[in-house]
């Protein structure tokens, strides 16, 4: 009988989660748990209008509450030159507002106090006197001649657009269209969404005033390049600047940016000499820090009467709010939004972007994604689907004529990407097998004999994450290499440092399996650490699916320049030539006699006490890796809705995801991501809207307005998995925690215009809400 | 101005001067220090605050300490006594957390639930859940994790009459 051995969480296995035993206990350390003697409190007084030039501030009356210790303007700011500071696209942004105030809920000052209920108060007693400005909230309007300036403090701004990129070939794709037998199009909407975390932004900043040191604890997806950023902008030395990410309540993207109150905290700390505290509360979340999409886009399809295609053509606006301050790559305008092409063999493409700004917040987050990817990836999914609907297809019938073929990889993209692996059609028709396509089309078909309303909705999406390469790929002109630091201790125990931040991905069981893996040492015995500057190799941060891609790579190649001169010390303890060393899963044996052999343990511990002449002491390494291509994931899913025409309100009734994310580490953990992302997904395709009103006032700042989906609501979900490794990355892998977010808008709605589109509903654009599927249902004579 | 209050928080009293107007959640985060409960969003809509006031789950953003005078609070530093308690190690096993934000109150809430109806379907699990939002883990495993701490719960309560019943 074989004897019950605890896993080892080599790759593969599901090995429960580490960091889980202090969350369970409530002993998480997050920003908000943090306390520091002495410390004061920030309250930020913001615009209650979304355009408006400031006459005065009087800060008098707050400056009068016990308890006041600090009032902090723009004006105050502006001497030590921090009333604005640069954006990650090139622009600049206000720290607190000086001249005028860009939009709803923007950082006019700041109160520092003793308590955060006399702060919040004082706060309120500051007397702003305002001049109204007309806003502008739509990017369409903000483009046209005699539109109110937003940007009037720029000296070369003359109107409101802020950029205009192009990808791909216009001469080749204008051929392309001329040729087709018809052109399909779709002029479609991804609305404004926020990524909110359910821990909010924040930051305690400590400078002590007697050596100058700078501790900032703030919730930091990139800790490491917030600290070069913060030396660049606030002057900060920066070996005297440490970030300490602490526990993350989730990011997706909404800790990437550096926000004002950062800034404004960390000013005040180093003037008043004491820790200064802040912690957004929920409706300054929505309101001010880094929402997503926003993205007006019109795609045309050039196909054959066969549903061959053959060009795709993009106009798209984007609206960036009052400053562009998307978080990108530096040298991608509209960052990567030109994977539109998608999962198909498209000969030509041409994409024309713009950018506008508006008296809304700034601050573009890739919401759990990808740099826009998840933008393109809808509209290709929608656009297909209107193809098929527009020439009678069955909408898996056209993808599959259309995919990139398995043996086209590495595939090059019209609009210039690399794919590195692929086989689309397997992962398709894995989810029609798992749904039962053909059965469920016979029940669709006999359904609308009765005037039943039911759709399937198929997204076959392509991912690219996992940035760089460096040359290609920069933020702030800082290579997007990631790092990793490994320490085998005497008793073969092992310590891991990484650049990436986790904000509840699982990376202190998921790198440490990478380590079991490629030394033999339990994961159990691998200790992770991120997010301490002081304490932790340079990296560029957690975002865009990139820990997997780029962290994962290096902790594999650190784990093998380990094993490597274990080899050597190895080879000394058994008497043996290195060539002759073999390794597998923790043991060195001489070829040929595997009984002979020493553990990695015997080794680490030879490594400080028995080493081959001339050889230094330690089994320790760093690697900072530099990928030489993305990764792509990909995948499909297949949606199925009933809508009750009573009401619109749309039923999702099963959702079968095949996702294709190379070599899995820990399968566990990578279903978990899956069902968040698919969730997310859900959220945004029939819930999440932030909207503006004709005045600017956002209407979506708090979560009566802003719906997420809770358990009741959200789906059932069946996943599935097809492997294709990339044949780039060490372990194959192609990361994961975006995927779902990504690919399963499009599904879902698809799956609407299924149920509707015989009706002659060729779009609803999201969130599709009961309201808008019933009226859309009205207009056509449906609605019951 | 400030009034006296005495809350029983997990079994231990205590006896302190507040203002009306301080939240039960700032009391037990701020002025006992217990961090496990957490804030979310202000206005009782995320549950990442939910304690138990008395055996109910509350939102304790919006619940003032003084209305906890003389009352019973349980929070999440209270169920592991010894070893995990079984929804925790339900949420362990069963991958119901990512960030951990959610979990204390997620928790709290199960618990609540298990009390009430020790063996309870899905539909009742996800719909006591309902008023705790998790942003990670679309809920799934989460159903899946109090599901499996009502099972253990059930074969820990069985145990006295199976031995009673071989001797």
């Amino acid at each position: 009988m074989a004897i019950d051995t605890p896993p080892k969480g080599f790759i593969g296995e599901s090995i429960k989660r580490k960091e889980d035993d202090r969350f369970i206990r409530g002993k998480g350390n997050y920003l908000d748990d943090i306390s520091l003697p002495g410390m004061l409190h920030m309250s930020i007084l913001r615009s209650p209008f979304a355009h408006a030039r400031i006459r005065s501030i009087n800060t008098k009356p707050a400056e009068a509450v016990p308890g006041v210790v600090a009032v902090v303007t723009g004006a105050l700011l502006e001497q030590h030159k921090l009333a604005w500071m640069p954006t990650l696209s090139g622009d600049t942004q206000a720290v607190l507002a000086t001249d005028k105030v860009r939009y709803q809920g923007q950082e006019v000052a700041c109160v520092i106090a003793n308590d955060p209920y006399v702060a919040r108060d004082a706060a309120q007693l500051i007397d702003v006197d305002y001049e109204v400005l007309k806003a502008v909230v739509d990017p369409y309007q903000a483009l046209k001649p005699g539109a109110p300036l937003i940007r009037d403090e720029k000296k070369d701004q003359k109107d409101n657009h802020i950029y205009h990129w192009e990808a791909g070939d216009k001469a080749a794709t204008e051929a392309a269209f001329k040729k087709a037998d018809k052109v399909v199009s779709l002029e479609t909407f991804y609305p404004r969404c926020h990524p909110s975390p359910l821990e909010t932004c924040g930051i305690v900043a400590d400078i002590n005033p007697a050596t100058g040191q700078a501790t900032l604890y703030m919730t930091s997806q990139a800790p490491h390049a917030h600290r070069t950023l913060f030396a660049l902008v606030a002057g900060l030395p920066e070996e005297k600047i440490r970030i300490i990410s602490p526990d993350l309540g989730g990011g997706f993207g909404n800790k990437v940016p550096i926000y004002p109150g950062y800034v404004v905290a960390t000013a005040a700390s180093l003037l008043l000499g004491h820790p200064v505290k802040w912690i957004e509360d929920r409706s300054e979340n929505l309101i001010s820090t880094g929402f997503a999409r926003d993205f007006h886009m019109q795609g045309e399809l050039a196909v054959n009467k066969d549903g061959k295609f053959l060009g795709l053509r993009v106009k798209m606006l984007s609206d960036n709010g009052a400053f562009y301050a998307d978080a990108q790559p530096s040298k991608f305008r509209a960052g990567l939004f030109h994977i539109v092409t998608g999962s198909y063999d498209l000969p030509a493409a041409h994409v024309e972007t713009d950018g506008a700004y508006t008296n809304k917040a700034p601050g573009g987050v890739a919401f759990r994604c990808s740099f826009r990817v998840t933008e393109a990836s809808y509209l290709i999914e929608r656009l297909v689907e209107s193809a098929a609907v527009e020439l009678k297809m069955d909408p898996a019938e056209i993808r599959l004529k259309n995919f990139i073929q398995p043996e086209q990889f590495p595939y090059k993209s019209a609009t210039g990407f690399e794919y590195d692996s692929g086989d689309y059609p397997r992962a398709l028709k894995l989810a029609l097998e798992k749904i039962g396509y053909e059965q469920l089309r016979k029940e669709q078909a006999e359904k609308r004999k009765r005037g039943e309303l039911m759709g399937i909705g198929v997204a076959s999406f392509t991912e690219v994450v996992g940035a760089g390469h460096g040359t290609e790929y920069d933020i702030a002109g800082l290579r997007m290499f990631d790092s990793a630091e490994l320490r085998v201790h005497p008793t073969g125990k092992a310590i891991l440092k990484l650049g990436v931040k986790s904000q509840g991905q699982g990376h202190e069981t998921t790198f440490a399996q990478i380590v079991a893996e490629e030394l033999g040492i339990p994961a159990s015995d691998v200790e992770v650490q991120e997010g301490d500057t002081d304490n932790t190799p340079y990296g560029l941060g957690t975002y865009a699916s990139r820990s997997t891609p780029v962290g994962g790579a290096a902790t594999a190649m650190v784990s093998r320049k380990l094993r490597d001169k274990a080899k050597k010390i190895a080879a000394h303890l058994l008497e043996a030539s290195e060539a002759d060393i073999e390794f597998d899963h923790g043991k060195f044996f001489v070829k040929g006699a595997p009984s002979k052999s020493k553990t990695i343990q015997d080794v680490a511990f030879a490594a400080y006490t028995n080493l081959p002449e001339g050889m230094e002491a330690g089994l320790e390494g760093v690697t900072y890796y530099d990928p030489p291509n993305m990764t792509f994931p990909f995948g499909t899913y297949v949606v199925v809705v009933d809508i009750d025409r009573g009401t619109g309100q749309v039923k999702v009734r099963r959702m079968v995801a095949v996702d294709d994310c190379g070599v899995r580490i820990n399968p566990m953990i990578v279903e978990g991501q899956i069902h968040g992302g698919l969730t997310e997904g859900f959220g945004i395709a029939f819930m999440e809207l932030i909207t503006f009103d004709e005045q600017g006032n956002c209407i979506g700042s708090n979560f009566t307005d802003y719906l997420l989906p809770t358990s009741w609501e959200t789906p059932r979900f069946e996943t599935f998995e097809t492997v294709t490794p990339s044949p780039h990355h060490p372990i194959g892998a192609k990361g994961v925690g975006e995927s779902a977010t990504v690919g399963s808008p499009a599904a879902y709605v698809n799956a609407v215009i299924d149920a509707v589109g015989h009706l002659g509903i060729t779009n609803i654009d999201m969130p599709v809400s009961s309201d808008k599927v019933w009226t859309a249902l009205q207009e056509k004579g449906a609605a019951e | 101005m400030a009034r006296p209050i005495t809350i029983t928080v997990n079994g231990d009293k205590h006896s302190l001067e507040v203002e009306p107007r301080l939240l039960l959640v700032h009391f037990i985060r701020e002025r006992l220090r217990l961090t496990g409960t957490h804030i979310g969003c202000d206005t009782t809509h995320c549950g990442a605050c939910t304690v138990l006031l008395d055996g109910v789950p509350v939102k304790s953003c919006t619940v003032l300490a003084v209305q906890a005078d003389g009352r019973q609070v349980t929070t999440v530093e209270s169920l592991a006594v010894g070893g995990l308690h079984p929804i925790q190690e339900g949420f362990k096993q069963e991958h119901g957390l990512q960030c951990g934000f959610c979990t204390p109150g997620m928790m709290m809430s199960s618990f609540a639930l298990l009390q009430e109806k020790p063996d309870p379907t899905e539909d009742e699990i996800r719909w006591a859940l309902s008023g705790n939002i998790c942003r990670c883990t679309g809920y799934m495993n989460i159903v899946k994790s109090v599901r499996y701490a009502a099972q253990k719960m059930k074969a820990a309560a069985a145990v006295p009459v199976e031995a009673g019943a071989r001797s």
